[in-house]
C-alpha cells in the first residue's frame, strides 16, 4: 500500500467530514494554494470561546482535502484560542504520513485557513521539521 | 490498442537519449520517464561540453579586453549570437538576450509600451496566454491607461480570427501579445496569419514563442512579429538566457530597458549615449556561457533538423492524445488533431486530483507537471484550476508514453 495515499487518507478524500456550509456563522475565512490554485473556506459557530462547529468548503488534492477533514474532527469542541496556536507539527502528526517539501502547503491549507478565520490573518503554519 | 490510430506512415522515431547524460540516471532502480520539458528541456552533452570548456579554457568577460582570451570570450559569444540568430531566421544585430522570456517581454512592455501607449489605446492578449505574458501587459495598461482586452479560446482550445478582426476594427488596438504555441493545450496559432491582420490595422504584434522554438521550424522573417521572445532552457539550452528578436526599426527607436555598464557609447555625468543595437538592450556582464551552451544547442538542433524534431513531436503526441483519450475516465484539452498543436499534453482523471496523478507518476519516475501552468485564466475558462501536463522533448520515445499510460492506470487504482 502506498505510504502517502493510506486507506483513512483516500476515506477522508472521498467522503470529508464537516464539508459544506454552515449558516449561521460567527467566523470565516478563505484560502488559495498558489502551488495549484486549489481554494479552501471555513465557516465556524463559536460558543463559550470553543468551536461549537465548523465547515469546510473548496476544492483541492486528496493531501489538503484529508488533512481538513481529519482537522475537523479535532477542532469542534476545542478553544479558540488553542485553535489559532496550533502548528504545523500538529497537522502533520495528526496525518501521520511523509510529506513531501512540495506537498506541505496541501497538508497545512486547513490550518492556515482556520487561523486566518480566528485571527484575521493567514500565515503558514511553522513547524514539522521546518 | 491506439496503434490505429496513428498515421498511415509513422515518421521515423528519433533516437538520442545517449545524448543526454541525465536519461541513462536511474532512480529506485527505474529509469527516468521525463515528460516535462515545456517546463525546462533536458540538456546534451555537448552544451555542457561547451560550457565547461569556456569555463575552462576561454573564460574572460566580453567587448572589453584585448588579450587573447578575452577575444576568445568575445568570438564564442557573439558567434553563437550569429548561430542563434540564424536558427529562427533573425539578424544578429536585432537579438538581444535576455534572463528569459518573462525578461524579454518585460522589455519590450517598459521600453516600448510605457513609451508608444497612452489612454484610449488598448493591448490585446488571449485567454491562452502563460503569466509572463499577462501580467506584464497588465502593468502597462495600469501605467499607460490604455486597456486590455482578452481574445477568447473556444471548446477545442482555438482563437477565432474572426473575434480579432471585430477587435482589430475597434481601431484602438496598438499590439497584440500571444503565444505561439500553447503551454498548455498545444494549440500551435495561426501566428502569420494573425501578424498580417494585426499590421493591415496598423497594430504590433509580439510573440511568446517558448513553445515554439523548441519543437518546430521557425523563421521569424516570415511571420512577420515585430517582437519574438523565446528561451534558451526549454530549447535544449542552459536556464538564465532569453532570446528576443525585434524589428531593428523598432528597436532603433525604443529607450534602453535596464540602464548600466556595457551598454553605453559615452556617459557624461548628467547623461549617456548608447552603444548601437543589440547590445543597447544588453547592460551588465552578459550570461556569457550561457550563451554558449545555448549556441551550442542551437548547433545540435540544426544538425537533428527541425523537420525531424517535430515529425517525431508529432509522432509522439498524436501517440499520446490515442492512448490516454483510450482510458477511461480521462479527458485531454485542446485541438484533437496533433497536427494542430504542439508537443504537450494536458489531462484530468476522474476523482483523482492533478497533484495526486502527478504524485503517483512521481513515484513511478514518470516526471510530468500538475498546476495551473501559469495560466489561471485559462484554467477558468476550461472549467479546471489545474490539469496533468505531460510534455515532449526530442529524446522522448513512445515507451515512454506507455510508462506514462501506465503509471495512469496505477493512479486510478490507488483512488478505485
Amino acid at each position: 500500500m502506498d505510504d502517502l495515499y493510506r486507506d483513512f487518507i483516500l476515506d477522508h478524500y472521498k467522503r470529508p467530514r464537516n464539508f459544506g456550509e454552515l449558516e449561521p456563522h460567527d467566523l470565516d475565512a478563505h484560502e488559495y494554494n498558489p502551488l495549484c490554485g486549489d481554494e479552501l473556506g471555513v465557516q465556524i459557530q463559536v460558543a463559550d470561546g470553543k468551536i461549537a462547529d465548523l465547515r469546510f468548503n473548496g476544492h483541492g488534492c486528496a493531501i489538503s482535502q484529508a488533512a481538513a477533514s481529519i482537522a475537523s474532527e479535532e477542532l469542534i469542541g476545542m478553544e479558540v484560542d488553542e485553535a489559532a496556536a496550533l502548528d504545523a507539527d500538529w497537522m502533520l502528526e495528526l496525518l501521520g504520513i511523509d510529506i513531501s517539501a512540495t506537498r506541505r502547503k496541501c497538508a497545512l491549507l486547513s490550518l492556515k485557513v482556520v487561523r486566518h478565520a480566528i485571527t484575521g490573518e493567514g500565515s503558514w503554519p511553522v513547524g514539522g521539521g521546518e | 490498442m491506439a496503434s490505429s490510430a496513428r498515421p498511415a506512415t509513422a515518421p521515423a522515431e528519433l533516437d538520442l537519449r545517449s545524448d543526454f547524460p541525465i536519461l541513462s540516471r536511474e532512480i529506485g532502480g527505474r529509469r527516468l520517464v521525463y515528460l516535462d520539458s515545456a517546463s525546462t528541456s533536458q540538456k546534451p552533452q555537448r552544451v555542457l561540453a561547451a560550457m565547461d570548456d569556456y569555463y575552462r579554457m576561454h573564460n574572460a568577460n566580453i567587448h572589453r579586453g584585448v588579450y587573447q582570451l578575452a577575444q576568445e570570450a568575445d568570438a564564442l559569444f557573439e558567434g553563437a549570437r550569429e548561430r542563434i540568430a540564424a536558427f529562427t531566421g533573425a539578424a544578429a544585430y536585432s537579438t538581444i538576450f535576455t534572463k528569459n522570456v518573462t525578461e524579454a517581454i518585460n522589455l519590450v512592455a517598459y521600453s516600448w509600451a510605457r513609451t508608444n501607449l497612452t489612454r484610449g489605446d488598448a493591448i490585446l492578449v488571449t485567454e491562452m496566454e502563460h503569466h509572463s505574458n499577462l501580467v506584464p501587459w497588465q502593468l502597462a495598461a495600469a501605467a499607460t491607461g490604455s486597456a486590455l482586452r482578452y481574445l477568447e479560446v473556444d471548446e477545442s482550445g482555438e482563437l477565432s480570427l474572426e473575434q480579432l478582426d471585430a477587435e482589430l476594427a475597434r481601431g484602438d488596438v496598438r499590439l497584440v501579445a500571444l503565444a505561439h504555441v500553447s503551454n498548455v493545450l498545444g494549440t500551435t496559432n495561426p501566428v502569420g496569419e494573425i501578424v498580417r491582420r494585426a499590421h493591415a490595422a496598423g497594430a504590433l504584434v509580439l510573440l511568446d514563442a517558448a513553445q515554439a522554438v523548441p519543437q518546430m521550424p521557425v523563421n521569424v522573417g516570415e511571420i512577420g512579429a515585430d517582437f519574438y521572445a523565446w528561451t534558451g532552457h526549454k530549447t535544449l539550452g542552459p536556464t538564465g538566457v532569453g532570446v528576443l528578436h525585434g524589428k531593428a526599426e523598432l528597436l532603433e527607436r525604443m529607450p534602453p530597458f535596464l540602464g548600466g555598464g556595457d551598454m553605453i557609447e559615452q556617459v557624461g555625468r548628467e547623461r549617456s549615449t548608447w552603444k548601437e543595437l543589440p547590445w543597447k538592450f544588453e547592460a551588465g556582464t552578459s550570461m556569457i556561457a550561457e550563451v554558449i551552451g545555448l549556441g551550442a544547442a542551437v548547433d545540435y538542433l540544426v544538425e537533428l533538423g527541425m523537420d525531424r524534431v517535430r515529425e517525431h513531436e508529432l509522432g509522439l503526441t498524436t501517440y499520446a492524445l490515442a492512448e490516454l483519450g483510450s482510458l477511461a475516465g480521462v479527458a485531454t484539452f485542446g485541438p484533437a488533431d496533433a497536427r494542430d498543436r504542439g508537443g504537450v499534453v494536458s489531462f484530468v482523471v476522474d476523482g483523482v486530483h492533478p497533484h495526486d496523478v502527478a504524485e503517483l507518476l512521481g513515484r513511478a519516475n514518470v516526471c510530468v507537471r500538475a498546476s495551473h501552468h501559469c495560466a489561471q485564466p485559462l484554467m477558468a475558462k476550461l472549467g479546471v484550476t489545474s490539469t496533468v501536463r505531460a510534455s515532449f522533448g526530442p529524446y522522448n520515445r513512445r515507451e515512454d508514453v506507455d510508462a506514462l499510460v501506465g503509471a495512469v492506470r496505477g493512479a486510478q487504482k490507488v483512488f478505485a
